[in-house]
């Protein structure tokens, strides 16, 4: 892949922070122990007073930030994705989801490209937690540019969101001018042949895999699912209707995640081909990033094979309609050569009426 | 330090009073509900809540009310809050509210407008307004659900009803009002079994550790959780060494003796860089001979002649 440049989505989220508490003096910021790593610090530097670390506990955390909700402010949760999701996804549920409260769950290091630190830190099912809980909205950010615009997206929302971003920095592929709205997925590269889905660092993956594709011959769209809920229904049935054949891929479990979500609308929607390309259903491990990705199957090389897979199914499935449409056809020639055979000859001295 | 007359302890007996009979009433009716953890913490709500009503220095307003709050208005921002963290004595809390005047028509009405079509829709059609309400605990389509919601009844400050997740909501809200410059105070009260979870311990630690003057928790240590005693479950005590310990000041009273209650109250208001915690002893299932310390009536409603005997028992 061309060289890109690469940033770190964590401090896009703490420069957008310090923006923001520029302006609304009803953002808050909340953090466990960990505001040096999750950036959030920039913002303690500004805001002192607006600013409030719990040490290790997080769970008190977030109903404290329910409270400070409650009576009217915005407040940013900040901390590890393993420990700002699955410990503390009951006080989610009951103190901030269940009465729609403006807290913006913003996590950093998901996934699994985590690296050194292990499985204990490596969550890859955060997106299914947050994912099921009616009132949450989820942002999965493909790179800095866009998680500043997640940010600022969430901050005017109303109601909880879940912002995940990663550890390591990543290529920058969208722009400062593309449109970010919450709900509304973007066409990074158009395409007929198939789409492949991204989201989050699995974005710049899929592009690259396209201009694999591209090399064989096969035209791919790239779709940027950085809204994971509510999902982007429309461009998912324009790109079923539109390419034929869906890929999707995501650095989170894949038996659970944004793939299973995408499957979900195209089974209801318009039935195509599909395969979904994740971390397997199996806890981390150490390693490096690019090691990890690689031991767990997000590459392109992945991505490339599923698109042929799906290719090759859209294509039987294709030539499965030809025939069935040739055969009808036929069918109906005879048909008509039957009935023409049947038609009474018509009788001498009788008219007809 | 305020002198309170027997004449409010009297009226303020009357209320509790009334208020048992309609936590009796209510669980009965709804046929399933927590008349255990209710009835010991009516006195504690009564005063709270009525003491702005019943003291006649503060109906001349020679005396700030304990608590102050406009069942008018209930989203007044500078209001009073009360958190109630062991939710599931929400009956006490709806017929205090319900006597308070959070339920009458417009405020009703109004709130659901912009919360709830469904529920709107529902109340106004039964017209069911005020105490009358209370009958449609935990009724399909209606605002009293099992535990507190604050999207679908007035007056309710939190959401709750998953254990030690209250106290934290409440320092969020005495967070904010530091932030504000508010003067209002916030009421938490927690239950004693609540005390087993870690977060009530988290929330403890950063109360006193963001100096929230203006958080007052109320125990109502009625010793029993639904498996039975809190010591055999899991031991407690020494609750207020524990308590002061975490940075609290810590106060113990008798929970059924207003004067007691209405002391420690405004001790409580004037205490200046901590939280503090008043222990009040109580009885569950308080007001209720066969009620009161019975493990078995945590979560059950009483059967016809159980009902019939409680109401009796409560003045009828």
């Amino acid at each position: 892949m061309a060289k890109m440049k690469m940033d770190s989505q964590r401090k896009a989220f703490a420069t957008t922070l310090v923006e923001l508490g520029g302006e609304r003096s009803d953002i808050v910021v909340l953090n466990a122990d960990l505001s040096s790593s999750t950036k959030t610090i920039e913002f303690a530097n500004v805001f002192p007073e607006r600013h409030y670390n719990f040490g290790i506990a997080e769970q008190n955390m977030m109903s404290t930030a329910a409270g400070l909700a409650a009576a009217g402010k915005t407040v940013f949760v900040s901390t590890f994705a393993v420990f700002g999701t699955g410990r503390v996804y009951d006080q989610i549920r009951q103190s901030i989801a269940y009465p729609n409260l403006n807290v913006k769950i913003v996590v950093t290091h998901a996934g699994i490209t985590v690296g050194g630190d292990g499985a204990t830190h490596q969550i890859t099912e955060d997106i299914a937690l947050m994912m099921v809980l009616p009132n949450m909205t989820v942002i999965v950010p493909a790179d800095a540019v866009e998680t500043a615009k997640a940010i600022k997206a969430a901050a005017e929302w109303d109601g909880p969101v879940c912002v995940r971003l990663g550890r390591a920095d990543v290529p920058t592929i969208t722009a400062e001018k593309d449109s970010f709205e919450i709900g509304k997925a973007s066409i990074l590269r158009k395409g007929k042949d198939v789409t492949l889905i991204g989201t989050g660092i699995m974005v710049s993956v899929c592009l690259d895999a396209a201009e694999e594709l591209k090399k064989e011959g096969v035209d791919a769209r790239v779709i940027n699912m950085s809204t994971i809920k509510p999902i982007d229904e429309d461009a998912l049935g324009k790109a079923a209707v539109e390419t034929g054949a869906i890929v999707t891929a995501e650095e989170h479990n894949v038996e659970m995640g944004m793939g299973t979500a995408i499957s979900m609308v195209i089974a209801e929607k318009k039935h195509v081909p599909m395969k979904r390309v994740g971390i397997p259903d199996v806890f981390g491990e150490s390693g490096s990033s690019d090691e990890l990705m690689e031991k767990y199957g997000l590459t392109v090389k992945n991505i490339v094979n599923a698109a042929h897979d799906v290719l090759r199914r859209k294509d039987k499935l294709s030539r499965l309609q030809l025939m069935s449409k040739r055969l009808k056809k036929s069918e109906k020639k005879r048909e008509i050569k039957k009935k023409e055979k049947r038609k009474p000859k018509p009788k001498k001295g009788k008219k007809s009426k | 330090m305020a002198v309170y007359d027997d004449e409010l302890m009297e009226s303020l007996g009357e209320k509790a009073k009334v208020i048992r009979k309609h936590v009796v009433k209510m669980i009965f009716t709804a046929g399933s509900g927590h008349p255990g953890g209710s009835l010991s913490a009516v006195d504690i709500l009564t005063t709270l809540y009525f003491h702005k009503f019943l003291d006649s220095a503060c109906k001349k307003g020679e005396r700030e009310p304990i608590m102050n709050y406009d069942p008018k208005n209930p989203g007044w921002e500078d209001r009073d809050r009360f958190i109630l963290s062991k939710g599931h004595a929400a009956p006490a809390l709806y017929a205090v509210l319900a006597e308070a005047g959070y339920f009458e028509k417009k405020v009703l009405l109004d709130f659901l407008k912009d919360k709830n079509d469904e529920m709107y829709e529902n109340v106004k059609k039964e017209k069911v307004f005020g105490v009358d309400l209370l009958m449609h605990l935990r009724k399909l389509g209606f605002p009293l659900q099992g535990h507190p919601d604050m999207n679908k009844t007035p007056g309710i400050e939190a959401s709750t009803g998953s254990e030690g997740q209250g106290l934290s909501i409440g320092c969020g809200q005495a967070l904010a009002a530091k932030l504000d410059r508010k003067l209002y105070h916030i009421f938490v009260m927690i239950g004693d079994g609540e005390m087993d979870c870690g977060q009530i311990w988290e929330a403890a630690m950063s109360a006193a550790h963001f100096k929230l003057d203006n958080l007052i928790a109320i125990l109502d240590r009625n010793k029993l959780q639904l498996d039975g005693p809190t010591e055999q479950i899991m031991s407690l005590e020494p609750v207020p060494d524990k308590w002061q310990a975490f940075g609290w000041q810590v106060i113990e009273i008798d929970g059924h003796n207003f004067k007691e209650i209405l002391s420690a109250l405004d001790a409580a208001k004037e205490v200046k860089g901590k939280p503090m915690l008043i222990v009040a002893h109580t009885v569950k299932g308080k007001g209720v001979s066969f009620m009161e310390g019975a493990v078995g009536f945590h979560g059950k409603a009483p059967n016809e002649e159980q009902y019939k005997q409680a109401i009796e028992e409560l003045g009828g």
